[in-house]
């Protein structure tokens, strides 16, 4: 081990060792106070290390040290490092066990100055040891809890709202026997341990009932919402939502919320159009199988009626000039949980219309897991926004700062429609309205560029070579 | 890699200027040189039209085997009373490179083989592993966001195709198993197929199970019929979800969770390609460590890289005492058992079980009683030039053994370094291999290497013949092509006598560690001492000055220039 630190391997050992032992890092109350019974830390051995694993004591307890000695080997994130003492004395107490982890600051051991302390110390390090672990899970009262991030709250609220709450749902693993033996992945355990899930209270889905990574994900989402920490979202406002409280934007909403103000700079205008959609929706149904969907097939569109009008693809960032984009990049208006975001789905005008399906698939299931990398949602040149789905036939939206034009879809009903020979159909039809910023995009350029697309959708066969 | 270790065995690749060279006195000049052609053309695929026209020439030729062998390749027709100077069992990698090195000394050879040609390391073996890690390695460069991201580049979500990989790995066998063939048949060593086994002293029988059976005799026999996957008792293989890494390479599933049993070589590279893959693994181990056999610090590394940060669990300590494989939906189950008390402790379900306990000999049936030899949990007794031992502890004349078959070293370079020794021997020059300067490799990502001994072999060793060792190390993170790579993860370590300069040991984990280790491996067969090789000059950036480094760092007492020493016999 001390060749350890004299190789080249480890050139900072040295400033390393010496930030260790008996500082205080710690506001720890009650301790390195009494008479001369000094703690010994866990010293941060490099500037990411958030906890360190004993390796092994050098010394044991009533062992004499003198100062400069190692006494511990620990573990970081980096590498194995010995561990000195700045003080002589006695080794009084060994607080945390070989191979046990603590966090950077805690009290590992007690270093007493005499051997008459020793006694005194190891009292001591019994008090503290067990004040410790009632001090250590942070009595989180799930209810008061308001404005708690959720990554940092959740570890502490799934224990409280699970084991508390519902008396928690047992694993069903059929070798589980009954809830004794958890069947858990090797991932999911990982996991588990670095949310501070407890596994026996999470509901297995994979194979055979086994927990996987998936589970225990759940189970911390899960236990964020029980535990009443709804407020982070600020959709889905049915139940839970603390009336009259202050809650401050999440990351996600402060960015929505910028964009949308800056937006206001932009000259935007809008022009409506009426499109039936009987064609398309006949195609739809025809190759929905091959698992194709509805977004993608109006992506497409666009894509193809962009690529005739590039002005509406366009986007000017300075006010004095415009940008005549290369690609044409769909992004796509997705309601998250906690926010909007919108994945882009690339050169959908040269992309074939089942692996556009694919890839939107992929897009949302990542939006979803919160795993969208920036490229994947901030490339767009237009933008989609569709509430058809909900049955809204028109609304108009707001054109996101960067973009030339977005467009907004509506649903696709039957209407009644009378025709040039006098006739009376129906039909199913559907209202599209766009808006664009008129600094570079005008009137003429919007409806051309909309009539090129009830053609398209109109007449679908384009789609899908 | 494998590939290149079997083209590259004998020195007698390209030597256009042997013409005054002790061999030529066996060989026909101008048919020596056109051996060395033909032997690059197999092996490197590239049929030029003169060429294969010489080719088919010689496969006419090749139909009255004993006048034309006799003429020229294989051998010089010297082999009097017996049909041939050297027979070999076995055409794997070891046999291979015997057979090679026995035509360059100018002995009619022949090789006999059962199954295929190439045997474990390039059907089942070294060869369609490293197609898979091959894969695994970018899967993993692709997927790790924040490795790319550090570079600048962006790239989408990585997806694989398995029916692609797998054809990828049996693509690589197929390959590497005709250029080994052709190579052979360029020298014209004859191939016989069949099972072989001793008949008695110089004598081997060959021919199919029920079918006719040719007897030949030889001046010298060399087994080297290898190994096959060890399953220990209580495990039942079924080939689909508990197998072996025979089964493994073909790759016709990626469990979602699979249960490597042995933490060695196989099951780490494996564990590489599954996890990779997208695959969860738990490792059974039955010693109390992760990796044995490695250098306890190199381990504890790999383990914090290797399997820490993966979605990898373990238990340590334990035996899998019995699997039983996946049936009428139910999984493959593994009961543990703690391997000191003996005591049931566990029961693991998962999708899918790989033994990767090691190998066991492939020794039965060979015909070793005719000749009076006991194996030793199979392996045939050898005394240090891989010479037979029998029952009685006497030297069974003219029969050697190599490769895994002895268990002095599995590995198929190993093979091959034992099996060009043997011929040295029989063509009349003595030669003992220094198995310490053998080196080993292990292709994970980062990958291992190793040669000679490890810090506690050496410290052991020390003591009892009372010198001191000392060690030396360097890290990739220190080294400019590694940190350009965005890889500097790893560490190269040696041990070393500081009183005159010897390498006893050299471990590399991290980037490119198996092309690494050579410079090593080759010193300690050289007998090269530190003072020496430290002033030899690495280009720079590369990965190799990480080792430049670590033999400028060694602190040697002894000033002296070796006079470089024979190397030693172990």
């Amino acid at each position: 081990m001390s060749q350890l630190l004299n190789s080249s391997f480890t050139p900072t050992t040295t400033t390393l060792r010496r930030t260790s032992l008996t500082q205080p890092t710690s506001i720890r109350k009650c301790t390195q106070v009494q008479a001369k019974i000094r703690e010994i830390f866990m010293p941060a051995l490099s500037s990411t290390m958030t906890e360190g694993k004993i390796v092994n004591w050098i010394q044991s307890e009533g062992d004499k040290l003198s100062k400069g000695q190692s006494v511990v080997v620990v573990e970081s994130d980096k590498a194995d490092m010995e561990v000195e003492t700045f003080y002589d004395g006695y080794l009084a107490a060994i607080m945390v066990d070989e191979g046990s982890v603590a966090p950077v600051g805690s009290a590992i051991a007690l270093l007493a100055e005499s051997e008459d302390e020793i006694p005194l110390a190891v009292s001591q390090a019994q008090k503290q040891g067990a004040g410790a672990s009632a001090e250590t899970p942070p009595p989180s009262d799930a209810g008061a809890v308001v404005t708690a991030p959720a990554p940092v709250a959740a570890p502490a609220a799934v224990k409280t709202a699970a084991g508390g709450g519902t008396g928690g749902t047992m694993s069903t693993h059929p070798a589980s026997e009954g809830g004794k033996r958890v069947v858990a992945s090797p991932y999911a355990k990982k996991l588990a341990k670095e949310l501070n899930v407890d596994l026996s209270f999470v509901v297995g889905t994979g194979p055979l009932g086994r927990i996987v990574a998936k589970d225990v994900e759940a189970a911390v989402v899960a236990a964020a919402v029980g535990g009443g920490e709804k407020v982070s979202k600020e959709s889905g406002v049915t139940g839970g939502v603390e009336l009259g409280s202050v809650v401050p934007f999440t990351t996600m909403q402060g960015a929505v919320s910028k964009n949308m103000v800056e937006s206001l700079g932009v000259p935007t205008f809008r022009v409506g159009y009426t499109i039936t959609t009987d064609a398309l929706d006949a195609l739809y149904k025809k190759i929905k199988s091959k698992g194709v969907t509805m977004t993608a097939l109006l992506a497409k569109a666009t894509a193809l009626a962009l690529a005739k009008h590039p002005v509406v693809n366009s986007s000017c960032r300075d006010g004095k000039s415009f940008t005549y984009n290369s690609n044409i990049n769909i992004a796509v208006a997705v309601a998250i949980e906690g926010g909007l975001i919108t994945p882009v789905l690339q050169n959908a005008d040269k992309v074939d219309i089942y692996s556009l399906s694919r890839k939107w698939k992929e897009l949302v299931d990542k939006a979803r897991a919160k795993q969208l990398q920036p490229q994947e949602y901030t490339t767009g040149t237009f933008t989609l926004s569709n509430l058809g789905m909900f049955g809204v036939d028109r609304f108009d939206a707001i054109l996101p700062p960067g973009t030339g034009a977005i467009m907004a879809v509506g649903a696709s009903v039957p209407t009644v429609v009378a025709t040039k020979d006098g006739r009376i159909g129906m039909k199913n039809q559907m209202q599209v309205n766009v808006t664009a910023d008129h600094r570079v995009i005008y009137g003429a350029d919007l409806a051309q560029f909309l009539q090129t697309l009830a053609k398209i959708i109109e007449d679908p066969k384009d789609l899908t070579f | 890699m494998q590939s290149l270790t079997l083209s590259s065995p004998s020195p007698i690749t390209p030597r256009s200027t042997s013409t005054g060279g002790p061999h030529s006195t066996s060989l026909i000049t101008p048919t020596h040189l056109r051996f060395c052609g033909l032997r690059r053309e197999a092996l490197f695929n590239g049929c030029k039209a003169s060429n294969s026209i010489r080719f088919t020439e010689l496969k006419k030729k090749r139909t009255n085997k004993v006048c034309l062998a006799a003429l020229n390749r294989n051998g010089s027709g010297k082999s009097g009373s017996y049909d041939y100077d050297l027979v070999i069992i076995g055409a794997g990698v070891g046999g291979h490179g015997a057979a090679l090195h026995a035509v360059e000394k100018g002995l009619k050879t022949a090789i006999i083989e059962g199954d295929v040609i190439g045997g474990t390391c390039v059907n089942r073996g070294c060869v369609p592993s490293k197609a898979l890690l091959a894969v695994s390695g970018r899967m993993r460069e692709l997927q790790n966001e924040h490795h790319m991201k550090s570079f600048g580049l962006q790239v989408a979500a990585a997806a694989y195709d398995r029916q692609g990989v797998a054809a990828h790995a049996e693509g690589l066998a197929t390959k590497i198993r005709n250029n080994l063939t052709n190579s052979m048949k360029a020298l014209g060593v004859d191939i016989l197929t069949g099972f072989g086994a001793v008949v008695g002293p110089q004598k081997v029988k060959y021919g199919t199970s029920g079918g006719p059976e040719t007897v030949i005799t030889a001046k010298d026999i060399i087994i080297a019929t290898g190994s096959v996957p060890f399953v220990p008792k209580g495990v039942e293989v079924d080939g689909k979800t508990v197998i072996t890494s025979d089964h493994a390479l073909k790759l016709e599933t990626v469990p979602e969770w699979i249960v490597i049993v042995g933490s060695g070589y196989i099951g780490l590279e494996f564990s590489d390609v599954y996890t990779a893959l997208g695959s969860e693994v738990t490792f059974v181990e039955a010693l109390d460590q992760l990796m044995p056999g490695f250098d306890p610090e190199i381990g504890k590394l790999a383990q914090r890289v290797l399997i820490n940060p993966r979605k990898i669990d373990f238990h340590t300590g334990v035996f899998a005492t019995k699997i039983t494989p996946a049936k009428d939906g139910k999984p493959v189950t593994i009961e543990l058992t703690d391997a000191k008390t003996k005591e049931l402790k566990d029961t693991l379900e998962v999708d899918a079980a790989l033994i990767a306990t090691g190998r066991a000999p492939f020794t039965e049936g060979i015909g070793l009683e005719s000749v009076n030899v006991q194996t030793q949990r199979g392996f045939i007794p050898v005394d240090e030039r891989m010479r037979v031992i029998d029952s009685k502890g006497e030297l069974v004349p003219h029969l050697y053994c190599i490769g895994d078959a002895n268990g002095k070293m599995m590995l198929a370079h190993a093979a091959s370094a034992q099996g060009i020794s043997v011929v040295e021997q029989v063509s009349g020059k003595d030669h003992v291999l220094n198995h310490l300067s053998i080196p080993a490799a292990c292709f994970t990502h980062p990958e291992i290497s190793m040669v000679g001994l490890t810090e506690p072999q050496a410290r052991e060793k020390a003591e009892k013949e009372g010198f001191e060792i000392s060690i030396a190390k360097t890290s990739f993170k220190a080294n400019t092509k590694a940190l350009a790579e965005n890889e500097g993860d790893g560490i190269a370590k040696m041990i070393y006598r500081p009183d005159n300069g010897e390498i006893l040991g050299v471990h590399i984990f991290g980037m490119h560690a198996a092309d690494l280790i050579h410079e090593a491996s080759n010193a300690i067969a050289l007998g090269t001492r530190i003072q020496d090789i430290k002033y030899a000059v690495h280009a720079h950036p590369t990965l190799s000055e990480v080792i430049d480094e670590l033999f400028k760092s060694a602190k040697v007492t002894s000033h002296v220039p070796s006079a470089a020493p024979e190397p030693v016999a172990v």
